[in-house]
């Protein structure tokens, strides 16, 4: 326990840090609380022990079940007091302590008593704490007052009221939703927090009546509402009222659109806002809708309130996602915000001019963002990377002064995970963009002589290991690395190592000099870097006794793990104790918890380093190692291409399944991720029956059941097509699932022996054309175009018929074709009438396909489309025109 | 976003950061430990600006902050990342004078915590579970100030009969010590 009498051994004035709590202690102020008990009540010192152990609780100390129960009591004594202070601070504590339901009866009657007072105070808050402390079956005892409370004349008591009719919904929906008639009295009320609170009970009682809140929405968007809060309830019913009947509205005028943009004009700032951001986030809001909230928000831009300010430019960054055209009228205001004292202000206004800025601007904005980053936290830096990153892959000519900008910050000080941003950022641009590979690992290099990060130096090191030898002269690299061998920790120096090795691998005119590098580090004086010194001088033959091994060192070096990790994990477990030698082929290759599921979900951040091709290849790598370590499907060559998932069952059945298409050149793999959803059964021998009858070309070679499939573990059954060779076969399957159901014990786990055979039917499953075309990009669509062969070209027009506006007509087109929209042209201006859309992909047999769409629609709505192929093989052109000819 | 507008908690901290009076509205916050991280973390990133002539603004880990300093006391109201922030900036500036006008313009942690009484009836008196109950300021000390006053006592001589009282207390201590 604290002493005292010992004083605080503060720095500060005693004077300056004179506090009435000072020395308060909590065994003290309990001690305190027995004048509670006084027959003779001081109210003033009753407050006062009150305000003391309210400070406590308020403090973080807690009171023990004892203590509490004591205290409680005591403080219920304190009702006798007619002293309305003492009182108002009675009312406070009992909602602090929350008594349990037995000690609750104890202070029913009082507060029942309070809650009929003539006085409004005691009225107000004797509801509000009942309330909140009662549980269901007293409230049925207080309903009446309640009800009365609602209507009272004074609003004070009806807003107690109804706050505690939100509140106890929650718990007791079904004795509020018997106060419907008193709401909708309380809506009338004159006083506008009355009538907020009111609208706010009345739309949880019928939020699950779409018909009631429509009519609600309907009467108050047409009538009055006062109170500027409800006016923003009512915003947002009305945007559910919009969102939800979006379906059944076929022409024209958006409802309730008038209703939002007369709010832009009402005296709130906060229903302006309010209403400003709902258009914002309107589904498929039109450009001639947006018009009028963007203008308030610009106007909000140069208040001098900050967080108008900061409301307008968050709401405006969000929009420049989608509509980027819509904001770039806001972009003087927004450039003004780059200096502004609150920095989120001004990471927001920066990162939305770099969503908004086109190519022209880049460089001047870059020179106004290099003088804004020294002064702003590692966090909204972060943002920025981010932004730059993206705004370079839609701009890939500009990367040179991006690229510039990326290598200038990495060279400044910052924490971690602020340099580890820049580094992803710039190996996805030296994936992404080609020409920008050279110039960016040499940043890296730079970035290594001198980073403090043990972590961003090794993986760095093995990036350049694999893109480096890659380069034009790998040479210039060998300094950078073997420096490192020099001049780090033993980590780095091991990794430097493996760096050195690959590009000895890769480079044979490298491989004298690589091996006098690797020598010297035989003599280091730490184990790992002498180890893998002496492996890989041994793998590249640096004794000059085999020359062949050359494929099985770049196999070694390059090739990634082949069986997962986690299975590694085990068997190496299994192994420790063992005397003989571990073998690597013993680990079981099947992968035991389909990792691929979980991809769907897009990973919020890019994948850096780590894994470096990340997105859709590292998918396509994964179902690679799976494909390849099942022997029936070993022979069919390189996997061309696999689908994203398709379900073939709706969501919550008894079993879900969705299926993978792979592509291979002579073959088609489908792959079943099954999921049994049924705790009670485990199924056995799992098969698809495929009827392939409306599949002509293709024909079934091989299947892989799936042995067994528990509760709720994901498993997969493949089925394999043989078709011709380079030919983009379609066709449609359906397909039936096979299985032995078994009865599982739920409390044991335990399967019954016995099974049953059973089947289940599944959607009917399609490979289309698109299926055949892998999505890659060109960082330079026109450069790409020149320089294919003009004879390849094969142009036609196309009428696409009615569509609901031309970003419509677009994604249906890129869907169609299955290939990767280049330079963000998949991204359609709202309300623009015509549009061009550069797509770029590989079609099966390894061949470029390159595709300039342009659109136009007319004024009913219908669309034509003129598409131009070109294709390093003429019959692919025309394979392209056949697709959407037949699409 | 069909949400009624919601606070997700009101601190008044000291300037070093330490509570004066809190009030959290959330389950976000489970644990004492926790809010008193949430507040260390609301406090230092909001320490250096300047929030004494108009409200400031901040968002960090899907809350948002908004918040006024005066004297060596820190306002903070806090709500989830899609609320509209000018309505957290109107309960804010609810509080922000109500304090004013309860501690008649004297408005520092010292005046605070010897009225904390009122301060608390304050915040009661704003908010009710994370629900607005009030904005206006005066309507807010109104309704603070009339539970204060002694049956009959002007509201003038309770604060100094109050004030004597404290005094005489901080005394009685002192010659103890």
């Amino acid at each position: 326990m604290a002493q005292p009498l010992v004083k605080k051994d503060d720095d500060h004035d005693d004077e300056a840090e004179y506090s009435p709590f000072l020395g308060i202690e909590k065994g003290a102020v309990l001690q305190e609380a027995r004048v509670f008990n006084d027959p003779q009540l001081d109210p003033r010192r009753c407050s006062q022990v009150i305000t003391k152990l309210l400070y406590l609780l308020n403090q973080g100390e807690t009171f023990t079940k004892i203590e509490a129960t004591e205290v409680f009591f005591a403080v219920t004594k304190l009702f006798q007091s007619r002293d309305l202070g003492l009182r108002r601070m009675v009312y406070l504590m009992i909602k602090e302590l929350s008594p349990s339901s037995d000690e609750v009866i104890i202070v029913t009657s009082s507060l029942m008593k309070d809650m009929n007072s003539k006085t409004d105070m005691y009225r107000a808050n004797a509801i509000r704490v009942l309330c909140r402390i009662t549980d269901g079956t007293l409230l049925t005892q207080i309903e009446r007052y309640l009800k009365q409370a609602i209507v009272d004349k004074n609003p004070v008591v009806a807003s107690a009221a109804l706050v505690s009719g939100i509140h106890l919904l929650q718990s007791n929906p079904e004795i509020v939703k018997r106060w419907s008639n008193e709401v909708q009295e309380a809506m009338q009320s004159r006083a506008a927090l009355v009538q907020f609170h009111a609208l706010a009970l009345l739309h949880q009682i019928r939020q699950n009546d779409r018909l009631a809140v429509s009519k609600l929405v309907t009467s108050l968007t047409r009538g009055t509402v006062r109170s500027p809060l409800a006016q923003c309830l009512l915003i947002r019913y009305t945007c559910q009222v919009i969102r939800e009947s979006a379906g059944n509205t076929q022409t024209g005028e958006r409802p309730f659109y008038d209703y939002l943009e007369s709010c832009l004009r009402h005296k709130a700032e906060m229903v302006i806002f309010e209403a400003a951001r709902a258009i914002t986030e309107l589904n498929g809001v039109t450009s001639r809708e947006l018009t009028p909230a963007i203008t308030v928000l610009q106007l909000f831009l140069s208040s001098s309130k900050p967080v108008l300010r900061f409301a307008a430019v968050r709401t405006l960054n969000k929009v420049a996602m989608m509509h980027p055209m819509a904001v770039t009228n806001c972009n003087i205001d927004m450039e003004s915000l780059i200096s502004d004292q609150n920095r989120s202000i001004a990471t927001l206004a920066i990162t939305t001019l770099l969503k908004t800025g086109n190519e022209s601007s880049v460089d001047r904005l870059m020179k106004q963002i290099t003088n804004f980053m020294s002064d702003i936290a590692d966090e909204f830096k972060i943002v920025v990377v981010e932004a730059i990153r993206s705004l370079c892959l839609k701009f890939p000519l500009k990367y040179r002064s991006l690229m510039n900008f990326l290598s200038n910050i990495l060279r400044e000080e910052g924490g971690f995970e602020y340099k580890k941003a820049i580094v992803d950022s710039i190996v996805i641009l030296i994936r992404d963009i080609p020409d920008a590979k050279e110039s960016g690992l040499l940043h890296l290099c730079e970035f290594i002589e001198d980073c403090e990060f043990t972590y961003l130096s090794t993986q760095i090191l093995h990036f350049l290991g694999i893109e480096g030898p890659k380069t034009s002269d790998p040479s210039k690299y060998i300094r950078y690395i073997y420096n490192r061998v020099h001049l780090e920790n033993a980590t780095v120096r091991a990794s430097a190592v493996s760096t050195l090795a690959k590009f000895g691998a890769m480079v044979d005119s490298l491989k004298p000099r690589i091996f006098v590098l690797l020598r010297r580090c035989l003599f280091d004086s730490d184990d790992e870097v002498r180890d893998r010194a002496t492996l890989y001088l041994n793998t590249l033959g640096a004794d000059g006794a085999m020359d062949e091994t050359n494929e099985d060192a770049s196999e070694f070096l390059f090739g990634s793990l082949d069986v997962p990790l986690v299975n590694l994990e085990t068997s190496l477990k299994n192994y420790e104790s063992s005397d003989e030698p571990f073998d690597i082929s013993s680990v079981p290759r099947e992968v035991k918890v389909q990792p691929l599921a979980e991809k769907k979900a897009p990973s919020k951040k890019p994948a850096g380093l780590g894994a470096p091709p990340s997105g859709p290849t590292a998918t396509v790598d994964a179902y690679e190692k799976l494909l390849s370590s099942i022997p029936e499907f070993s022979s069919f060559g390189n996997l061309f291409k696999s689908s994203a998932p398709v379900e073939l069952t709706e969501a919550e059945t008894e079993y879900a399944v969705n299926v993978v298409k792979h592509i291979f050149d002579q073959h088609v793999v489908f792959q079943y991720n099954c999921t049994n959803t049924i705790p009670e059964q485990l199924l056995e021998n799992v098969t698809v029956l495929v009827d392939s009858s409306e599949a002509e070309e293709f024909a079934e070679v091989a299947s892989k059941p799936l042995q067994s499939l528990p509760y709720d573990s994901p498993g997969q059954t493949f089925v394999a097509f043989e078709k011709p060779q380079g030919v983009p076969a379609v066709g449609k399957f359906s397909n039936i699932l096979k299985f032995i159901v078994k009865e599982v014990d739920t409390s044991t786990g335990e399967a019954e022996d016995d099974g049953v055979e059973d089947e289940y039917r599944l959607e009917d499953l399609e490979v289309v054309a698109a299926d055949y075309m892998q999505k890659v990009g060109v960082s330079n669509f026109r450069n790409a175009w020149e320089n294919m062969n003009p004879d390849s070209e094969r142009v036609d027009e196309y009428g696409l018929g009615p569509r609901e506006n031309l970003s419509e007509a677009v994604n249906a087109v890129i869907n169609l074709l299955g290939m990767q929209p280049c330079e963000g042209t998949e991204v359609v201006p709202s309300n623009s009438r015509s549009h061009t859309c550069l797509l770029s992909g590989v079609f099966i047999g390894n061949v470029r396909v390159l595709v300039r769409l342009s659109f136009g629609i007319d004024g009913e709505k219908e669309v034509a489309m003129k598409l131009a192929v070109r294709s390093d093989d003429e019959s692919v052109s025309d394979a392209i025109h056949e697709i959407v000819a037949s699409g | 976003m069909e949400k009624c507008p919601s606070v997700k908690s009101i601190l008044l901290l000291d300037s070093e950061g330490k509570r004066v009076a809190v009030k959290y509205y959330s389950d976000d916050w489970p644990t004492n430990a926790a809010k008193e991280a949430f507040e260390k973390d609301v406090f230092t990133k909001t320490q250096k600006t300047n929030a004494r002539t108009e409200a400031e603004i901040a968002m960090f880990e899907n809350n948002m902050v908004v918040y006024k300093f005066v004297q060596d006391l820190h306002f903070f109201v806090t709500g989830g990342e899609d609320e509209n922030e000018l309505i957290l900036a109107t309960v804010l500036q609810g509080f922000f004078d109500a304090v004013g006008l309860l501690l008649r313009g004297n408005v520092d942690k010292r005046e605070a915590l010897e009225n904390l009484d009122l301060i608390l009836l304050c915040l009661d008196e704003i908010v009710d579970g994370g629900i607005i109950l009030e904005t206006d300021a005066t309507v807010i000390a109104g309704k603070v100030a009339s539970h204060s006053i002694d049956a009959g006592a002007p509201l003038s001589e309770q604060t100094i009969s109050q004030a004597l009282a404290t005094a005489r207390e901080h005394l009685t201590r002192s010659l103890l010590k």
